[in-house]
């Protein structure tokens, strides 16, 4: 049987034969050393962005984690410009020491950029101090709370029956077992463990278990539907294709992966969505279903490929150990073939994993981005990276949202962080110990 | 009777994978018919030399094209040199099993599976906030500086304790003779007048200083583009190393035999040797990067725009960010239609035939090899 090295053989055969140093030693000249240094660490920046992006997305985060008291130290920057004989904005954030003030988005309009972004920052940071002040003086509700009354631009703790009908207003929206929250004060990560996720309204809620189960449920759907198909898909170009057809097979469904994820959003808005709309009759045209479905198309090349490429990996002799003994074609390949290549579909079905819980735009156009909490497949959801990417754009620099935001963000890095922990560790170590003895 | 079930399952188990095979290819068709046949009649040449009029409901999509090329260009500066190099440190220089090609790899291979908002949120956090910040920051203390010596050099309107009216400010520093500040003395024109027409010499400094735009520490093209070689990078290191590996083990050796050090052998035999494979690596990469959206959201891509990027610090338009846009943002997305289907044929397009490219560029990679 003729087959092409494969290129982990291709490595392994190059690596008997390396060069020993001592050969090319002598012909190294000091330009050879700087070349190969600045080579070196080039090829280190990949490991140096790792780092990085796992740094600058958790120190947004930070004060989620650790408290703000990094806000402070920012406002200060720009304080040596800011001058007594100001015009009212920046007025207000020089005297930041009384308790009068709170940040009014509408009479902050200095010109000046620096000026209005420091003059935010600093108030954010005093509205935080105001606001735990006002949580003392009316300890008759309880718990955190927190009143601001962005109407009147002023703290209502002066007067504190207006501070109480304020809180019952807040309560009325909120409800009665979420802390009363304005847009500056400070995040806890006990806010998080709550249903709503509504982090425009006038009292902020930051609940994030129904955004949780949109995810996991667009991400069981999208491998529901995508890893029966891809892993038989390649159970059919790596046995039972002619080779010819297999040639052309493998490149166009790995197309697919070069479909822009904005054109399989639109797709599954304009087609699927009506598609599935007819067939199975439900009121929003937008939903887990339909998401899923877009997800799965970005899936399928990725569980498709690896599964391809491990399937070719067997060893052929398994296969033909196994027709020798008598088993049919089929049984050669789900009883011996697909079980040896076990871990490499595994890991497949990792990396679509990691892909399907990450997907920004499918999931921002196709799932209606709605943040129900049901466990039915034809509601509309909301996804991680659907929020991330709705949200962002408006956010408020340095505000809690923004924090969360980040946040989000810091658990997709970590989540597809681990995943790729476990195929490094876990899949590829199974998969050599698997064939060293048999090859 | 277990003889028939036998068979029965066989029969699907042999039917099932091409079955499987058959809904895949197909909808893959479905996507690209779909498009072809919506779009294909909305495509005119105005379509494509047009700037988008009326909010984004009519006219073409011109800076579009221009941003994503642009985009994709700077992209292409950026992830194919620093690929080729990783890959050719990964396949010349590092030992197999070593520990630190092993860390290289692995951080490859999560930089391929890092999700794409997070790449954008690492833009915005260290790209924009962190060093263009730095860039602003330093910018505006020079620029204070300056100012501040001037004024003690001339004895002007401003210098300390003086009152100045608005117009005297407006014309000292019109008289500076540097383009930038006759730039800020129009923003004067902007200062409210209602309060008082004299001014301290301490607002107007604060005025000043206010007026140093923030050119870097804001989302840019540049940081975009950066941003998208991140997320590009392990396309371009996977495809050269694969196309590095193909040089046959001999010509090195003949080039070394020869008395060539390692870089001048990997400088004119590898390199020249894997050419193809370095340009299929960029072609992948720059049909991924035209592609993706979710990286670019915050850091430079903006709603509408007349005309296509002209400096580094400029916003632009995007193909796939428009499309988005048109598509669920827009106010009336049934008008709008015609515009969808046009732009979504337009990246498809785009991107299949950047993904063909490459294919019909491996497979020549690899008969030449067998061959």
């Amino acid at each position: 049987m003729q087959e092409r090295p494969s290129p982990d053989r291709t490595a392994a055969h190059l690596s008997r034969l390396e060069i020993r140093p001592s050969l090319t030693e002598r012909n190294r000249r000091i330009g050879e050393r700087i070349i190969e240094g600045g080579i070196f660490s080039i090829a280190a920046l990949s490991i140096v962005f790792i780092f990085l992006i796992f740094f600058f997305t958790f120190r947004e985060a930070a004060p989620i984690f650790f408290g703000s008291e990094k806000e402070e130290t920012q406002a200060a920057v720009f304080d040596d410009y800011k001058l007594p004989g100001e015009p009212e904005p920046a007025a207000t954030a020089t005297s930041s020491s009384s308790e009068q003030e709170v940040y009014n988005p509408e009479s902050g309009s200095a010109p000046g950029v620096r000026s209005d972004s420091a003059a935010a920052r600093g108030d954010s940071a005093t509205a935080g101090g105001t606001a735990t002040d006002s949580a003392a003086t009316t300890p008759a509700a309880g718990g955190d709370v927190e009143v601001y009354n962005p109407e009147s631009g002023s703290i209502p703790v002066s007067t504190p029956e207006s501070a109480q009908t304020d809180m019952d207003a807040a309560r009325a929206i909120v409800g009665n077992d979420y802390p009363i929250l304005t847009h500056e004060s400070p995040v806890k990560l006990s806010y998080l463990a709550y249903k709503t996720w509504q982090p425009n309204s006038e009292h902020p809620r930051y609940g994030i278990y129904s955004i949780l189960i949109g995810t996991l449920k667009t991400t069981l759907i999208a491998l529901l539907i995508a890893t029966p198909l891809s892993i038989l898909a390649a159970l059919y170009t790596a046995f039972f294709a002619p080779k010819r057809l297999r040639e052309i097979l493998k490149p166009i469904i790995e197309l697919l992966a070069g479909f822009p994820s904005v054109v399989l959003g639109f797709f599954c808005l304009m087609t699927v969505a009506t598609v599935v709309q007819t067939v199975f009759g439900i009121d929003s045209r937008m939903n887990a279903f339909v998401g899923g479905i877009g997800l799965a198309l970005a899936v399928i090349p990725i569980i498709y490929t690896i599964t391809d490429d491990s399937l070719r990996s067997v060893p052929g002799s398994l296969r033909e150990a196994a027709l020798a003994v008598g088993a049919s074609e089929w049984q050669a390949a789900y009883q011996v073939m697909l079980p040896a290549a076990t871990p490499g579909i595994f890991a497949a079905i990792l990396l679509g994993l990691g892909r399907a819980f990450g997907e920004t735009m499918i999931a921002l156009m196709a799932t209606g981005n709605a943040g129900t909490v049901s466990w039915s497949f034809f509601d509309p959801v909301r996804t991680f990276a659907a929020t991330i990417g709705a949200e962002m754009g408006e956010v408020q620099h340095g505000s809690p949202h923004y924090q969360l935001l980040f946040m989000l963000g810091v658990l997709l890095f970590v989540f597809s962080f681990a995943i790729n922990l476990v195929t490094e560790f876990y899949v590829k170590q199974r998969l050599i110990k698997r064939f060293r003895g048999s090859e | 009777m277990k003889e028939h079930r036998k068979t029965a399952i066989g029969f699907m188990a042999l039917r099932l994978p091409l079955i499987a095979t058959v809904i895949i290819l197909l909808t893959i068709f479905a996507i690209v018919g779909n498009f072809v046949i919506t779009g294909a009649p909305y495509l005119s040449w105005e379509f494509f030399t047009a700037a988008p009029t009326n909010a984004n409901t009519e006219g073409g999509i011109y800076p579009a094209i221009i941003g994503t090329a642009a985009l994709v260009l700077l992209m292409t500066l950026a992830a194919v040199p620093v690929g080729t190099i990783t890959a050719i440190y990964l396949t010349e220089y590092a030992r197999q099993n070593s520990w630190f090609a092993r860390t290289i790899r692995f951080a490859v291979n999560t930089l391929a599976g890092v999700p794409s908002v997070v790449f954008g949120l690492f833009g915005l956090g260290f790209f924009i906030q962190t060093i263009g910040g730095q860039i602003d920051e330093a910018r505006w203390n020079k620029r204070m500086e300056v100012f501040e010596q001037t004024i003690q050099a001339n004895g002007s309107p401003l210098a300390h304790g003086k009152i100045a009216t608005v117009a005297e400010v407006q014309t000292y520093l019109t008289s500076i003779p540097d383009d930038d500040w006759s730039e800020q003395a129009t923003k004067f024109s902007a200062f409210p007048r209602g309060t008082t027409a004299r001014i301290n010499d301490d607002i107007a400094k604060r005025y000043i200083a206010s007026s140093v735009e923030l050119n870097w520490g804001k989302p840019s093209l540049i940081w975009a583009a950066l941003t998208l070689a991140l997320l590009t990078l392990p396309v371009v290191i996977v495809s050269v190393e694969e196309s590095l590996r193909t040089v046959p083990r001999d010509i090195r050796e003949a080039s070394l035999a020869l008395g060539a050090t390692k870089w001048e052998t990997i400088r004119k035999v590898v390199i020249p040797n894997s050419l193809t494979g370095i340009l299929t690596g960029s072609i992948l990469a720059i049909g991924r990067g035209a592609g993706e959206v979710a990286p670019i959201l915050f850091t430079g891509v903006v709603y509408s725009a007349q005309e296509g990027p002209t400096a580094l610090t400029d916003q632009f338009m995007h193909l796939g960010y428009h499309l988005y846009i048109l598509s669920t943002q827009s106010p009336d997305v049934d008008a709008t239609r015609p515009l969808q289907y046009a732009t979504t044929l337009v990246l498809l397009g785009l991107t299949l035939a950047l993904n063909l490219m490459a294919i019909l560029l491996r497979s020549y990679i690899r008969r030449k090899q067998a061959a």
